[in-house]
This record gives C-alpha cells, structure tokens and sequence, in this order.
C-alpha cells in the first residue's frame, strides 16, 4: 500500500507540471511553450527512470525488511514454546519434518480423499467460484433493484437485513434437507454467505449516484438500457467491488467450515480429517494454504475491481 | 406573443414539502433572441439555478411554459446543453468518451463514425483540450474540466447553450482566461447563451443583457439591462471604459442597494 501511493507521487507531479505548461502554452499562444514543455519531461524522467538501482533496491528492502523480522521473530517464538517434548502443539523444524510428504507432494494423488492439497485447495475454490458467482450475478441484480425502486427497497430492505444476519452454517442442515447431497449443499452456502455484502453494497452505490450523473443522462436522453449501462454501472462500481471483495473473504470463511461437515474432497474436511487422524502437523500446513489462498482471492478480486473502474475503486 | 427564439412565459415554481409551501419563481418572463448572450445575476438563494433547470426541463415549472423555436420545452434534451456549475464529467471515461457520448447519443443517426470521431476531437479543439483527449477527468485541472464540460455541451449542437455558474468554483485567473474562451466561442459559432452567475464583472463582460433576479422566496425578474457594448470585447481595455463603469454600476446598485441580501427569516 505504502509503496503504491509512493510510486504514485512522481506520476501526479508530472502531472501537475503538465497542467501548468499548457495553461502557458495557451495564454500565449507562441514561443514558450516549448521551453516549458522540455523542462516538464526532462524533470518527470529523472524521478522515473533516472533513480539509480541501488536506491530503489534499497527502497524495496525498507519494504520487505519489516515482515521478514516479524515472520523470523514469530518462528523463533513459536520454536521456543512448541520445543520441549510434551508439547501439545508441534514447534516449526517439527512440522516440516511430520508433514514434509504434505509439503513436498501438492499435486499427489492418491485413493478417495487422499490427494495433495492442491487438489483439496482447487475443489474447495471450484465450490467457491460457482456459489460465489451466482452469488455476484443474483446480489448485483438484487441491489440494483433496491437501489432504484423505493418500493423495492422497502419490500426487501427489512427481510434481507434480518436474513444478512444469519450465520453461514445455520443453512447448511436446511441446504442439506433440500438439495439431499453435500456438495450442492456448500455451493449455496457459499451463495447466501457472500450476496447480502453484494446486495447492500450495490444498492448503496446506486443510490449515492451524484444527481449530476443522472442530469447528464436526461440531458443526453440516454434510454434505460443506456442510463444502466453506461452511468449506472460505471458509477456504482467502487461500491459494488467493495461488496464483491467482502463477499469473497466470506465465502472463503464459510466454505471450509461447511467443508468439514459435509466430506469429501476440499480443503476444510482434509483440515477435519487431519483432526480425527491426530496430525497437528498437517492441519498447521493446512492453514497456511487457506489463508494464503484467502489472500490471493481478496487481492485477486481487488485486482479486477481496479482494472474494471479503471482506478476509481479504492483497492 | 412575439416570435423570440426562446421564450419563458409566465414561469412560476413552487416546492411543497408536506404542508409548507415555498413559492421559488413569481411570473417570471423572458424573451432571448437567437445569438444572444444573456445573464442571469442573483443573489444565492434566489431561484436563478433553478430557473436554468426549468429552461434544462430537469425541473417542472409549476405553470408556465418555455418555448424554443416555437416549440415547448419540458423535457430534457441536448437541444439545451448544460454546462454544470461542477463539471459533471464522468470519472470513468476520458475527456474524449466524455464529449463522445453526447456526440454519439445526438447524431448516431445523421453522422457516421468517423465523422462523428472528427466532431468530438473539433469540439475539444475548441476548447483547446484535444492534447488531453485520452487523459481522465481526475487527471485534469478544475479550470480543464469546465472547458471539457463546455465542448460536451457545444458538441451536441444544443439551439441554447445553458451555463450554471459554470466558472464559480475557479481561481480568478483561469476564470478570466475561461471567460475570454468563452467569448470567442460565442464569437465564432454565435450560440444563444443562458448563463447563471452572481460574479458582476464576469455578467458585464459577456452578456449583451443582464437579467437581475430580486431575491427569494417569490423571485421575479427585478430589472433587464441592456449592455450595450461592442464586440469583441477586451477585459483591459473595458476596466476604464464609461459604459462599462456605468452597467457595472447599474448591477451593484440593483444587488447591494435595492436588493440588499437578507438572510431568510425562514
């Protein structure tokens, strides 16, 4: 983050220098612009490309230097609590060793549920992305619907506030009982865990469109097609991401504990089933595969909403 | 009825929030020819946005009409561009999308892409931003945006160009160097102009009338005055010029001694 908006700051003031030479250049109209202009480029090159390489190398270890001694401190921490021998917990050098097989062989496969943890990871994202995609489509739908009809808004607004409220794993025995079989049962778990951020996010953004917006599109008499389309999307976007990426991280949060009721294949049962099997060790490197799968999907979504609204939604 | 090019005719405007009645707009009527450039002045307050709207057919006049070219106007349309008092361009398109969206949306049916393409880049040359055509809105100065929002609303070929404050929100300089643009649009492609203000100088200096509101609630047109200076027209020179003094002069004495700004009581 630091490091974004510090590789930002040559970029706008560039750009500032550019405003001011074509105001120049414009009052009058001849001779100096120019001059102006060479001295803007040759003074945005120099912040650019100009820094020598040990500066920025350095710059990036200022960045970087501060998490590798947090993740070394924890290490040695969590090696000195976990190392005298009838530790509940097993230290670092003792996860490696246990689960070195785990560590080494992601892409295993083997019997029924035995495979590596990529292939648990990759069914446990498959569930994610069809829940979590009708969850987009259905939530967005939904929350243009109550952000533009009053009346829809207050036909629904009360019912989805009170449902929002309910915990993920509470539809689970009511999913089961419908869909009488496990797997569509996550899938929708997955659907009504990450639509109501969607849904509330989405109509936020389309009621906080600017009346200007709105003055723009009577004047152009753009049609109702056009007014979604073109001013209606774009500027509830920031909103609507904002909603897409809470619901990402609590689609993430909802599939493993749904996971490890129904079995099978995914990350959550191999986390429950390396329980019942007693191998701490796994159950460790379990973890850090959720949580740095979770991270990838958050910035992975956030990635998509700035490249969608071209910058306007704050990542 | 006289054959004006646009005509506002008995215009009242009031707002009803539950049993409160505020009467905005008292009989207002107004006659602008075609290429004329009028100015409304005002104190804040005092309808003269909301005079625009209705001309714009974004507001409803609660009686009265306005007619363009002989017909009604109560909807909104590009035949009556607005240049918003704050830009309004659209964030997530570049200053081209921008102006192009109007320009798609008014002639889809008349131009053909490439001509359409070579009137969106005209209409920024006009306004001297076609060198920033592919930058964002918020990559660009206040003073950059308005010009954009200006060459939106120029290139829909709008019969009356409809400005709301459209320099209010500037610094002194890059005011007066919009104002002179402005002039020589005006100059150049002779556009029948409605333009808010409540900067005196800026009215005098671009506007053949000045039309002075009186302030609210039941805002009417005080006074029109004529301003009969010749085109085109220079700020340095006009700083010493009598007629110049004398409408200026007219202005203040309209807004600071017959209609002194009272806060409401309300």
């Amino acid at each position: 983050m630091l490091a974004g908006l510090a590789r930002q700051h040559p970029l706008s003031n560039s750009k500032e220098n550019g405003m001011t030479v074509t105001n120049l250049k414009l009052k009058g109209q001849s001779a100096p612009a120019p001059a102006a202009r060479v001295i803007a480029f040759t003074r945005s090159a120099n912040v650019s490309s100009g820094q020598p390489l040990t500066a920025r190398l350095v710059a990036a270890a200022t960045n970087i230097m501060p998490l590798l001694v947090t993740l070394a401190l924890i290490l040695v921490a969590w090696q000195v609590a976990c190392s005298a021998p009838d530790s509940s917990l097993p230290s670092p050098t003792r996860v490696i060793e246990e689960s070195w097989e785990l560590i080494a062989h992601p892409f295993y496969v083997g019997q029924g549920v035995d495979q590596g943890l990529f292939w648990h990871v990759a069914a446990s994202l498959q569930r994610v992305a069809l829940g979590y995609a009708l969850a987009a489509v259905v939530g967005i739908a939904l929350g243009a619907l109550v952000g533009q009809s009053a009346l829809a808004m207050r036909g629904l607004d009360p019912i989805f506030q009170v449902l929002r409220t309910v915990p993920p794993l509470a539809w689970l025995p009511l999913s089961l009982a419908a869909f009488q079989d496990g797997n569509p049962s996550a899938i929708f778990v997955i659907f009504i865990t990450a639509i109501w951020p969607i849904i509330i996010n989405t109509a936020v953004g389309i009621r906080n469109i600017p009346q200007d917006y709105q003055n723009v599109a009577k004047v152009l008499r753009l049609n109702t097609l056009e007014y979604f389309a073109k001013i209606m999307l774009p500027a509830a976007a920031p909103y609507i991401f904002t909603g897409l990426r809470i619901g990402i991280g609590l689609s993430w949060l909802a599939i493993v504990a749904a996971e490890m009721l129904i079995g099978g294949v995914g990350i959550g049962f191999f986390i429950w089933d390396a329980w019942n099997s007693s191998l701490i060790s796994d159950i460790i490197v379990a973890l850090l595969y959720v949580g740095i799968v979770g991270f990838l999907l958050d910035r992975l979504i956030a990635l998509v909403g700035r490249v969608v609204t071209r910058g306007t939604a704050t990542a | 009825m006289t054959k004006s090019y646009l005509s506002l005719e008995l215009i009242d405007k009031s707002f009803e929030r539950g049993s409160v009645r505020t009467e905005v707009l008292k009989q207002v009527s107004l006659s602008v020819d075609r290429g004329e450039f009028i100015s409304i002045i005002g104190h804040s307050g005092c309808g003269k946005s909301t005079l625009l709207n209705i001309v714009a057919g974004l507001t409803q006049a609660t009686t009265g009409v306005v007619l363009l070219d002989g017909r009604v106007a109560d909807e909104p349309g590009p035949d009556r561009a607005v240049v918003f008092q704050n830009h309004s361009l659209l964030p997530w398109l570049t200053v081209y999308e921008n102006v192009r969206l109007g320009v798609d949306k008014v002639f889809s049916a008349i131009k053909s892409k490439a001509e359409r393409h070579d009137w969106t880049m005209r209409n920024l040359e006009l306004v001297q931003m076609a060198h920033a055509a592919e930058k964002r809105p918020s990559e660009i100065s206040g003073g950059m945006k308005q010009r954009v929002g200006i060459a939106r609303a120029l290139a829909m070929e709008p019969k009356v160009l409809l400005l709301d404050e459209p320099f209010g929100a500037l610094d002194a300089l890059t005011r007066a160097h919009l104002q002179d643009q402005v002039m020589q649009i005006h100059a150049e492609l002779s556009n029948t102009v409605l333009m808010i203000t409540h900067d005196v100088d800026e009215a005098v200096l671009l506007s053949d009338r000045i039309v002075m509101m009186t302030n609210g609630p039941s805002a009417r047109i005080g006074e029109i005055l004529d301003v009969p200076l010749s085109r085109p027209r220079h700020r340095i020179e006009l700083a010493g010029d009598r007629t110049y003094l004398r409408c200026r002069e007219a202005v203040l004495k309209f807004l600071y001694e017959r209609h002194r700004f009272v806060e409401a009581a309300e």
